[in-house]
């Protein structure tokens, strides 16, 4: 008696094997004491991952992201805390699912509404001081008169191009990240290197092979992009070309020393001339909420905005109320006891929400084509209905199409609702004369959406989004004309984020990403004032 | 369906009845026979897109037109093809990625629905709602952000960088928690404390209990929220598609798109075999597990 009761006293105070008790107490026992198989493995994993983040640690340093520095030193910290500690029980079960909910959630999240506020994108990529070398280097020239340097193409261990030149009686080697520099070693037969430690000449076929790769490398002089690259046009002879910009750091002025024009930097992240002209690549910069209005003020942009802004509505709208009436139907249909087999009628009409999405939505691309597809061929008889390229019966087709993916949803669900209404009801209803039609709107239908009208806001937020359906059905076309982005009839809103950021030529990312947090604002206080009118439904 | 039938039993004998009584002859015309009706059109439009794209498949060298004739010509040329276009390595690719997601979703998921279904620690009700907040922003809105993630991260890690398979699987084990774990919270609350209690007295780690017993009782709803992960991400197209970038890389999803991307050169007869080879898995999958899918549904995922 007294044993048990000592063990179970263990839970709370530290753990002191009872005399005489031969088994060992394990539950808060320390390590130090025990070292039991499960210990051993969680050294060794713990190990692990301290390893892996050690190494993120140090190739993070090395290429300056500072942010993932200090998040992987955070985490290193949490996890063996965690894991060491004899208290942080909770933590030792939620911390895995956190951090990657953590990074690949919240942070991508709140990194979206940060992009949001800037510039970033195609010409607005980097930092200011990558831009300046960037313009030093795209903006060079060969310098007049320069000397002519015989060139080696090697390749080194790595099979980067190198190039290698004499020059004062140095032979001098770099690549287009490392800079000219003596090499050690190298062979020199009048006045062209021949060999270098570590590299391999080029031969012939592999110049020839190579010879975009050539023409485009610049190595360059010296750290400072001022002082210009070696290039050479026919593989054979280097010369050094320098920039025709000039950048002062202390005025932050860049000066074309041909025309003599100045440029400052303007707040879109440019450098921009008196006379408005600017040059390429910028940097990336805050710019307020000018992409949040850019939908609206470019004119452009406007009058397809607006379209696809008002189609995304009735998009979600109309898949849901379509879905849903038909799903219902068949559920009211089929409910009927007297209708025979009915698992089997279920089990083939719920066939098209089994099949995955991307699947159903180019079937059916392929069966909508105007010319060739089942539909006008075989069906209407060779009728060249422009089913997918006519802004409204594009329309149509998708909304269509999510009908007969989207209703097998609604109908196990509305199936299952009208299982949970008592049939009492209805006999009453019936007693009192009710005809089939008012039963179902004055019974049926209000009882049914308290269960149901939550999943309809659900699916109504879903549609919202519903990329994968117009980007694989119509990819958004039929196309406006002479809009900055690519976008037409049939894309949502979730569907011109993508062109933005990825389809439209110019990437811009920044834009793309105000227009995501456009749409959860707009998904967020729908789906909120629907679930709020839902919960007031349950209280009827 | 089960449940079902149970539910019904008064409706059957109800049914027996009007059976019995006369649902024949003219009423049974009038108020049974047209729901047969309406069952064999919604059965042909379902089943329609299906023999069309079983029979392109079996249609050798088949253009959009030359699909048009259902099942004219019957050959497995087209499976045979799928290896060059390099289907086989797509299909494996999702497989891999699929799984990885779904043994992972599971672990992670079952891991935090434990911790809050079992230890009463400060911020226990703030974590909850937080994660159904954090759920409010869904990843297919952050795809550009999560683009740009990855960019970054190739400099450090180029295993979870862009076009990686690994890097993508992380993208997907960001949504571990969240729904699963509210599925799983409320299923590891129906097993009795008591078990852990007793465990406990007779001397268990909280691991033991995990591993050895909780896990044990709980295995139907992680099969369930497996199979509803392996599902979802088999089925998705957009981050996968921002993620992935070689050939080789690709998922079924990005893979089956870029055959059928252009209508007018697409290898139709090609793409409907990789298309059936892609769905019957999923579709034979769902049949079986219909039960618990459908029980899922209304827990939260939505398609349609």
């Amino acid at each position: 008696m007294s044993q048990q009761t000592i063990a179970h006293d263990s839970e709370h105070a530290p753990p002191e094997p009872p005399p005489g008790d031969a088994r060992p107490v394990r539950g808060d026992s320390s390590p130090a004491r025990d070292f039991s198989k499960g210990f051993l493995a969680k050294l060794v994993l713990v190990g692990l991952i301290d390893a892996i983040g050690l190494y993120g640690i140090l190739t993070a340093i090395s290429v300056e992201q500072w942010a993932i520095v200090g998040f992987l030193v955070l985490a290193l910290v949490a996890v063996n805390w965690a894991y060491f500690s004899r208290r942080a029980l909770a933590a030792k079960y939620l911390l895995p699912g956190l951090v990657f909910l953590l990074v690949y959630v919240i942070f991508t999240a709140c990194y979206t509404a940060y992009v949001a506020f800037t510039n970033y994108g195609d010409g607005h990529n980097s930092t200011k001081a990558d831009a300046v070398s960037a313009i030093l280097a795209q903006n060079e020239q060969r310098v007049e008169g320069s000397q002519a340097y015989p060139l080696t193409i090697l390749t080194d261990s790595d099979g980067d191009l190198t190039f290698a030149i004499v020059r004062d009686g140095q032979a001098l080697a770099g690549t287009q990240d490392d800079p000219l520099a003596p090499a050690e070693g190298a062979t020199v037969e009048s006045d062209k290197v021949t060999a270098l430690p570590d590299h391999e000449v080029l031969g012939f076929a592999a110049v020839a092979q190579r010879q975009q790769e050539i023409v485009d490398l610049r190595v360059p002089v010296s750290d400072d992009a001022a002082d210009g690259s070696l290039r050479t046009q026919d593989a054979s002879t280097g010369y050094v070309f320098e920039s025709v910009m000039e950048y002062d750091p202390a005025a932050d002025t860049m000066t074309n020393t041909q025309t003599g024009v100045v440029y400052r930097p303007n707040d879109q992240g440019q450098f921009a001339a008196e006379d408005g002209s600017t040059i390429s690549p910028g940097w990336r910069v805050n710019v307020g909420f000018d992409n949040f209005t850019r939908a609206f003020s470019d004119d452009r942009l406007r009058t397809a905005f607006v379209e696809i802004f008002l189609w995304t509505f009735a998009f979600a709208l109309l898949s849901v109320l379509t879905t849903f009436v038909l799903g219902l139907f068949l559920a009211v249909v089929f409910n009927d006891p007297r209708v025979r087999a009915r698992k089997l009628l279920r089990a083939l009409m719920i066939l098209p929400y089994a099949i995955p999405a991307f699947i159903s939505a180019l079937v059916w691309k392929g069966m909508l084509n105007t010319r060739s597809g089942f539909l006008n061929q075989v069906l209407l008889g060779g009728a060249e209905i422009p089913w997918l390229t006519d802004p409204w019966l594009a329309k149509l087709s998708v909304i269509g199409v999510n009908l007969w993916l989207g209703f097998p949803y609604m109908f196990i669900v509305c199936t299952g609702a009208l299982q949970s209404i008592p049939g009492e009801v209805y006999e009453s209803a019936r007693m009192d004369g009710a005809k089939p039609w008012r039963i179902m709107r004055s019974i049926t239908l209000p009882l049914l959406m308290v269960s149901v009208a939550p999943l309809l806001v659900a699916s109504f937020a879903f549609n919202f989004n519903n990329f994968a359906l117009i980007y694989m059905l119509t990819g958004g076309g039929p196309n406006f004309v002479g809009t900055p982005v690519v976008v037409g009839h049939t894309d949502i809103l979730i569907s011109m984020v993508y062109s933005v950021a990825f389809e439209s030529g110019l990437k811009q990312y920044g834009f793309a990403s105000a227009l995501s947090i456009l749409i959860f604002i707009m998904v967020g206080a729908i789906s909120w004032w629907g679930f709020r009118r839902t919960r007031r439904l349950e209280e009827l | 369906m089960t449940t079902q039938t149970a539910r019904t039993q008064p409706a059957k004998a109800e049914t027996t009845n009007l059976r019995r009584s006369g649902t024949r002859g003219r009423r049974w015309w009038r108020e049974v026979f047209w729901r047969y009706v309406v069952a064999a059109v919604m059965i042909i439009i379902c089943v329609t897109p299906l023999l069309y794209v079983i029979s392109a498949s079996l249609n050798p060298g088949g253009s959009l037109v030359g699909s048009n004739r259902l099942f004219r010509t019957v050959s497995g040329e087209n499976f045979a093809d799928l290896e060059a276009r390099g289907f086989w390595t797509w299909l494996g690719n999702s497989l891999v990625v699929c799984t990885v997601t779904a043994i992972g979703t599971v672990l992670m998921g079952a891991a935090a629905a434990y911790a809050f279904s079992r230890f009463r620690f400060k911020g226990r009700e703030k974590g909850l709602t937080g994660l159904l907040l954090a759920q409010m922003f869904p990843q297919t809105l952050a795809f550009v952000a999560i683009f740009l993630l990855l960019l970054t991260l190739k400099d450090v890690f180029p295993a979870l960088g862009l076009d990686s398979l690994l890097g993508l699987i992380f993208v997907y084990l960001g949504g571990a928690l969240g729904v699963n774990t509210f599925l799983m919270y409320g299923f590891f609350n129906t097993v009795p404390r008591e078990l852990d209690e007793a465990a406990k007295m007779d001397g268990a780690t909280h691991g033991q209990i995990y591993w050895t017993i909780i896990l044990r009782m709980v295995t139907p709803i992680l099969a369930v929220v497996g199979l509803l992960s392996f599902i979802s991400s088999f089925g998705d197209f957009l981050i996968a598609k921002v993620v992935l970038q070689r050939a080789d890389n690709w998922t079924v999803a990005v893979g089956l798109y870029s055959l059928a991307a252009d209508e007018r050169t697409a290898p139709w007869g090609l793409f409907a075999a990789g298309a059936v080879v892609a769905a019957v898995p999923v579709v034979l999958l769902f049949m079986f597990l219909q039960k618990y899918i459908v029980g899922g549904l209304t827990a939260g995922s939505v398609k349609g």
